[in-house]
């Protein structure tokens, strides 16, 4: 398995609070990885490690065999690319203004705006589906429109790697579906690498090529989802007693969660009151 | 168990105000403060005590119990833990309405004051409780248009300071905020003022209760909103104008000790309230003592102690929040 | 494209710079205006010049009498307004794209507060001379921005608490300031007071030369860095993923506005609320969001001038120092500034 993505025998930890123990991932290339677990698991934090936003207390981040925490800011730019979960759109920014700025990693000073970048706002924008709101204020879009900004201004960035934290959160069923079927398309058309913290096991077992499974800063499984997905998995990882059955769509798992009375006391409920607390 | 800390911390309240009979540039002994409070034989310490330290520990008394109680009333009202007077701009309200009536209008005795601070302090917690967005206050808007306040009014404050040298060299000193100048005059004319403030504010400690969840949940249970409203806005007013005229402008009391309060009895408002009414004079009578001790033989204003107290109290309770709850 | 959009200028040679159309109409605009508002002040006084002879006096082509009036006594009070103006429009506007709130301006945040209790230090303890007063304003300033810097960082800088940090920084300083006023003979108070309000009386060379060194490195200094400042106003994350320095940008640029704001404040006193107005102003202006650098300095650099013009002839006979028009004018705007921005959802 080919990766130019990788941690290796991570520690990860919020000042003294440590969510994560020597923990080792690999992201295949040309793969759409989705990160799931149950909350508090560790999985935006890995996402975070892996785009050297947090730097590992032990062991190493690497992109193309380098350590990415002693690599040039602009370098890794423009080879890895972030949609962070909560982003401030400026006051009074157009849509093409901020899509722009995506291109920061391939300007300098004296290089502002080359044809190439103009030409990259437009493709990135089209291929967003918002290509036609170039003019428009960002603040004036509905809140899927300017998720779809955002993923436009990381686009715009151009980097073979690309990673998402939760990209669906605050979004509307139909928005959801929308922005996963934008990812999905750009990963199968433009071939490349997407890492994406889902919450919704159901969306990432659908959209997934690889699937990587967390839980107490552990990883419990990784794989293609029709193969990890598992009653046992899902009881193991959430502490939800399942079925797992073919999505009648696309024939990939699909979690059906037991009906109250047969979930009633089973251990595995226990476990996610005890987790709440 | 809350009855008991209660009458603890009236122990606690009438140790420092003998300590602050006895500590200043001329220390009295123990045995002298009895005598003293009782028999004024003439001596040199009965007459400093009943003629300066007395009225100094009084004063510092009532101020304390209508700043701490102001201070609570408005976080209760607010919903808002930084809401302070000092920091909402009332303080600077009532000094610039003393200011004008000094300069202007040859105001020049303490009653007159009074007038113009509540004046002042009325008219500015009405405009920065508007500008900080009324109901839909959030603590950032409160704390910014308390700021934005107190900058125009310090503005003018100066300005008219400048224009008139002699309203500097007196008001130099009151907008400081001391207790050095207390006499039973300055005492009995604020007074009533306080004693009123006082009962509205406990008058309102269970509405104020039902207020903290919300103003739906509130209404849900019955509290009358805008009686509670303006109640509590009258008995702030009185509250921190009358400290205000009586001793200047000081702050952070209001902020720091419902704070404290509440860490040792919960939320509710009727316990907070007479909490805050006996601790906050023990921190002011502290503050004060403190002041007169430090800089010996000269002393530091009460006002620059609790801000100088206050502020690092005030940083620590923004860098503990989250600031989603802000 | 239209209108709304930045448009690009380009070079053979493959060198391009980016510029939005119409902010680049308001800095010429705004360049003009702080000249000819320059050119006027320079002629209004007790020896009224006419605005023709001014120019001609500056070219080398006036009388004696003119030489004197124009190039001794009101051209190096002008310049120095000039500086100070565009050094607070610049601060403020670093400082406001930073905490990402209009508000969060050296001014509101306690700045003013550490240099003038510097700068009183100086005067009430030492009674120094202008020149150490200057240098007492510099050290608190600087000290106090490193202190708030520090005592707002938790786990990343976040707009709100820097604000809030600053507000309880300023509460404590003033009653430092107060302090130290009431510790003062009258005649120190007075010179405290005067000091406090901030004026350009009586400015000359020896304020205009240091002045402008400090202008000459630091404002290249963050032009420079307008770029990744830019990316900054997207939140931490979104820089980081651009590939800007986060931290190390930030501290340049905190670095560099608190240095300026505390130059500004040693040459003229704390002179409030204008590198809170300017960058809102110009902003306004430009219609372009990101920090507007440029036209922020230009706009501080003119209300300046204009307040100066107000304060020394709008009140007849009588002079009032600079600060108290940008006090009071200012005072007005910020509190209109948090109606609107109410209004727009975003404090």
């Amino acid at each position: 398995m080919q990766q130019r993505l990788s941690a290796e025998a991570v520690t990860l930890a919020y000042e003294q609070r440590i969510i994560a123990r020597d923990l080792s991932v690999r992201i295949p290339d040309n793969s759409f990885t989705v990160i799931v677990g149950p909350n508090a698991c560790g999985k935006s934090t890995l996402l975070r490690a892996l785009s050297r936003m947090l730097k590992p207390t032990e062991g190493r981040v690497l992109l193309d065999g380098q350590a990415i925490h002693s690599m040039p800011a602009k370098k890794v730019a423009r080879t890895l690319g972030l949609l962070p979960q909560s982003s401030i759109a400026p006051d009074g920014i157009t849509v093409a203004d901020l899509v722009a700025r995506g291109r920061y990693p391939h300007q300098g000073l004296l290089r502002q705006w080359s044809p190439e970048d103009e030409r990259i706002v437009q493709e990135s924008m089209d291929a967003t589906g918002v290509g036609e709101l170039g003019d428009r204020y960002v603040d004036e879009l509905s809140g899927g429109q300017r998720q779809r900004v955002w993923i436009a201004m990381a686009l715009a960035q151009q980097t073979p790697l690309l990673l998402l934290d939760e990209p669906t959160t605050y979004l509307d069923i139909q928005h959801q579906i929308d922005v996963l079927d934008l990812c999905a398309e750009l990963h199968e058309t433009q071939g490349r690498t997407l890492v994406a913290v889902l919450h919704d096991l159901n969306h990432a077992a659908r959209y997934a090529t690889h699937l990587i499974a967390v839980r107490g800063g552990e990883i419990v499984a990784e794989g293609p989802p029709s193969e990890v997905v598992t009653a046992e998995l899902v009881e193991r990882v959430f502490g939800l007693r399942c079925q797992v059955i073919d999505d009648p769509e696309t024939g990939t798992p699909l979690i059906v969660p037991a009906a109250r009375k047969t979930r009633a006391r089973t251990p595995g409920a226990a476990a996610v009151g005890a987790a709440r607390r | 168990m809350r009855a008991a800390g209660l009458l603890a911390a009236v122990g606690v309240l009438l140790l420092i105000c003998v300590a602050s009979i006895m500590i200043g540039a001329k220390p009295v002994p123990l045995g002298d403060v009895w005598h003293g409070l009782f028999h004024n034989s003439g001596t040199g310490n009965d007459v400093l005590i009943q003629e300066l330290r007395v009225p100094r520990t009084v004063l510092g008394v009532i101020v304390g119990v209508a700043l701490g109680l102001s201070g609570a009333v408005m976080q209760a009202l607010t919903r808002n833990p930084l809401a302070e007077p000092g920091l909402l701009g009332v303080n600077a309200g009532a000094a610039a309405a003393v200011v004008s009536a000094i300069s202007f209008l040859g105001v020049t005795s303490l009653s007159g004051y009074v007038w113009f601070a509540f004046l002042g302090a009325a008219v500015v917690s009405v405009v920065v409780y508007v500008l900080g967005g009324s109901r839909s206050a959030t603590p950032v808007r409160l704390a910014l248009a308390g700021t934005a306040a107190t900058a125009a009014l310090y503005g003018y404050v100066n300005a008219v300071q400048l224009l008139d040298s002699a309203a500097l060299d007196r008001l130099r000193f009151w907008t400081v905020g001391s207790l050095a100048n207390a006499d039973m005059a300055t005492v009995r004319s604020v007074t009533p003022f306080i004693v009123v403030g006082v009962v509205l504010a406990l008058l309102i400690a269970r509405p104020l209760n039902a207020m903290e969840m919300g103003d739906d949940t509130a209404r849900a249970l019955g509290a009358h909103l805008n009686r509670t409203r303006a109640m509590g806005m009258v008995s702030v007013t009185l509250l921190c104008g009358a400290a205000t005229a009586a001793c200047g402008p000081i702050v952070f009391i209001g902020l720091m000790v419902p704070y404290l309060v509440r860490a040792l009895t919960g939320p509710d408002m009727r316990w907070i309230l007479p909490y805050a009414a006996v601790l906050s004079p023990v921190l002011l009578l502290g503050s004060d003592v403190l002041g007169r001790v430090v800089a010996r033989p000269s002393e530091l204003q009460v006002g620059i102690v609790t801000a100088l107290v206050g502020g690092p109290v005030f940083i620590h309770l923004v860098r503990r929040k989250r600031m989603a709850q802000l | 494209m239209s209108t709304r959009t930045a448009k690009a200028l380009r070079t053979p040679g493959g060198l391009s710079v980016r510029y939005e159309p119409r902010a680049a109409v308001a800095v010429v605009l705004l360049a003009v205006l702080t000249v000819a508002a320059g050119v006027v002040l320079i002629g209004s006084g007790d020896f009224p010049i006419a605005p023709g002879d001014v120019v001609a006096t500056l070219l080398g082509d006036g009388t004696m009498a003119q030489e004197f009036i124009v190039e001794d006594l009101r051209l190096p009070r002008v310049l120095v307004a000039v500086l100070v103006g565009a050094s607070l429009g610049l601060g403020g506007a670093v400082f406001q794209s930073v905490s990402r709130n209009p508000l969060g301006s050296p001014d509101v945040i306690g700045f003013g507060q550490g240099a003038a209790v510097g700068a009183l230090t100086v005067i009430v303890l030492f009674g120094g001379s202008p020149t150490a007063v200057a240098g007492g304003a510099v050290v608190g300033g600087v000290v106090t921005g490193a202190l708030i810097y520090l005592l707002a960082w938790k786990r990343g800088l976040h707009g709100f608490r820097l604000v809030l940090i600053g507000i309880g920084a300023a509460a404590m300083l003033t009653a430092v300031i107060h302090y130290l006023i009431t510790k003062a003979d009258l005649i120190d108070a007075t010179r405290a007071v005067l000091w406090m309000t901030g004026t350009l009386d009586g400015r000359d060379w020896a304020q205009f030369w240091p002045l402008l060194a400090v202008c000459a490195v630091l404002v290249p200094l963050v032009l420079g860095h307008g770029r990744p400042l830019r990316m900054l106003e997207m939140g931490d994350d979104a820089a980081y993923a651009l590939g800007v320095k986060v931290e190390r940008t930030r501290l340049v640029l905190m670095g560099s506005a608190v240095l300026l704001v505390s130059a500004a404040t040693a040459a003229a006193g704390p002179i409030t609320f204008v590198s809170l107005s300017a960058p809102q102003l110009a902003r306004r202006l430009t219609r372009s969001p990101g920090p507007n650098l440029a036209a922020s300095a230009l706009m501080g650099a003119a209300l300046l001038l204009v307040a100066d013009w107000a304060a020394t002839n709008a009140f007849g006979e009588r002079e009032l120092p600079v600060g108290v028009v940008t006090g009071v004018v200012g005072g007005v705007y910020l509190l209109w500034l948090l109606v609107t921005e109410r209004k727009a959802g975003r404090i």
